[in-house]
């Protein structure tokens, strides 16, 4: 039940692109394409889900019983980049049409500040292991949502006027903050954490 | 050509005569320091490190403390890369970026733990976050794994100093539109009502939409 709640927070209530700005750049750099933009959010739920669990292993089972806890940047940035790696591999292997739509996301995945920012705030506000697993995936359902909610806006945005100062990237942090403000009318839906 | 804007913004840092301050300004030391400040600033030009710029933005002292946790991050690892940069495998060199650029996070965290607890806590998370900070990772590619010490270390500092301002210019106008204070000084006077808005997160996405216009209108159109 716990795990269903942070779900629905990390989705709606406490969205990691609009109430942490967790991926901010991809969120606004690949909402330009509607297609893009569920490919990369496909890609980013797959992979944050994995890290978020092989983190929280990592980090409970080998970090913290060595007391090493400082390293835990250096060690999550690696697990990610090996996690992206092997995700990439595996898809190349297994599922070519996968592949195909993914791809070229993954490698971008890497440096992406939703996948190391959800690993960090899931250590910061000490989750057990199957909140943990659930913060991951509803992070990335949340931020899916979000980019694709972007995507469709600046797609009908084309045909409108928009004045030439704010054309690209002003008129994009204007939309997301009127997104902001309406994901915060879902405050009251569930305690946030 | 955007001559006029970069001047302004270099007369502080080096005042020599006119002669000499010709010479500084055609060589390669100075164009390398100010590109980062104003023609290709991290923040409003390029559109580059959004995550601390939105996240830490709400006071004015927490982005200046970001800016300058990044910035010291960006020289070092600039200078680090660039000594480093022939002997780095050209197919490992990401995955040696990114260690190169979480230790020096590391130093970076334990620092404002051990120095400044007060902002090690408001800034939270969002310390770590420094490591995924694009702008980071592509100086580092684009300039000083191609460039020598000095230069990635200009280089470095411009942009780091261009982020810095960005960001203390955006936690100025948020933090006095939400409290009605500039770096915790009272300057909005009584009767002054606070617009709660903006150090909630949508604020600060709408402080910046709007800063972007502006700053649009003021510089000339990119190409």
């Amino acid at each position: 039940m716990e795990a269903f709640l942070i779900i629905i927070a990390s989705i709606f209530t406490a969205n990691i692109a609009l109430s942490n700005f967790l991926g901010m750049c991809p969120f606004i750099a690949i909402s330009k394409d509607y297609h893009s933009a569920i490919g990369m959010g496909m890609a980013v739920t797959f992979v944050l889900t994995i890290t978020a669990t092989a983190n929280w292993i990592i980090d409970y089972y080998v970090l913290v019983p060595l007391g090493v806890g400082y390293l835990r940047f250096v060690i999550f940035i690696i697990v990610i980049a090996a996690m992206v790696q092997i995700v990439e591999m595996f898809m190349e292997r297994f599922s070519p049409t996968l592949y195909n739509a993914l791809g070229i996301f993954l490698p971008l995945i890497t440096v992406n500040c939703a996948i190391l920012g959800v690993s960090l705030f899931m250590i910061l506000r000490e989750y057990t292991f199957i909140k943990a697993v659930a913060f991951g995936f509803g992070g990335g359902v949340g931020w899916s949502l979000a980019i694709i909610a972007m995507a469709s806006i600046r797609n009908r945005l084309q045909f409108s006027n928009v004045p030439r100062q704010l054309q690209g990237a002003g008129i994009t942090m204007i939309i997301a903050g009127m997104m902001a403000l309406g994901f915060m009318g879902f405050a009251g839906m569930v305690p946030i954490q | 050509m955007a001559e006029t804007g970069i001047q302004v913004q270099a007369i502080p840092m080096v005042k020599p005569g006119l002669s000499l301050w010709h010479k500084v300004k055609k060589s390669r030391s100075y164009t390398d320091l100010v590109r980062g400040l104003w023609a290709d600033n991290p923040t409003y030009r390029m559109v580059l490190g959004m995550c601390p710029t939105l996240a830490v933005t709400n006071t004015a002292v927490n982005s200046v403390a970001m800016g300058l946790a990044t910035m010291s991050v960006t020289i070092f690892s600039s200078v680090a890369i660039s000594i480093i940069r022939r002997i780095i495998p050209r197919r490992v060199r990401l995955a040696v970026f990114m260690i190169i650029i979480a230790t020096l996070v590391t130093f970076v965290d334990l620092f404002f733990k051990a120095v400044l607890p007060d902002i090690s806590e408001a800034l939270g998370a969002y310390v770590g976050l420094i490591i995924t900070n694009c702008i980071i990772l592509g100086r580092a590619e684009a300039f000083a794994s191609i460039n020598k010490p000095w230069y990635s270390f200009l280089d470095a500092l411009g942009v780091g100093l261009g982020f810095t301002a960005s960001l203390t210019i955006l936690g100025m106008v948020r933090e006095f539109l939400g409290f009605g204070t500039i770096f915790y000084q009272e300057v909005a006077g009584a009767g002054w009502t606070d617009w709660a808005i903006m150090i909630m997160p949508p604020g600060a996405f709408l402080t910046l939409g709007v800063l972007y216009g502006i700053f649009n209108s003021i510089s000339k159109p990119k190409e």
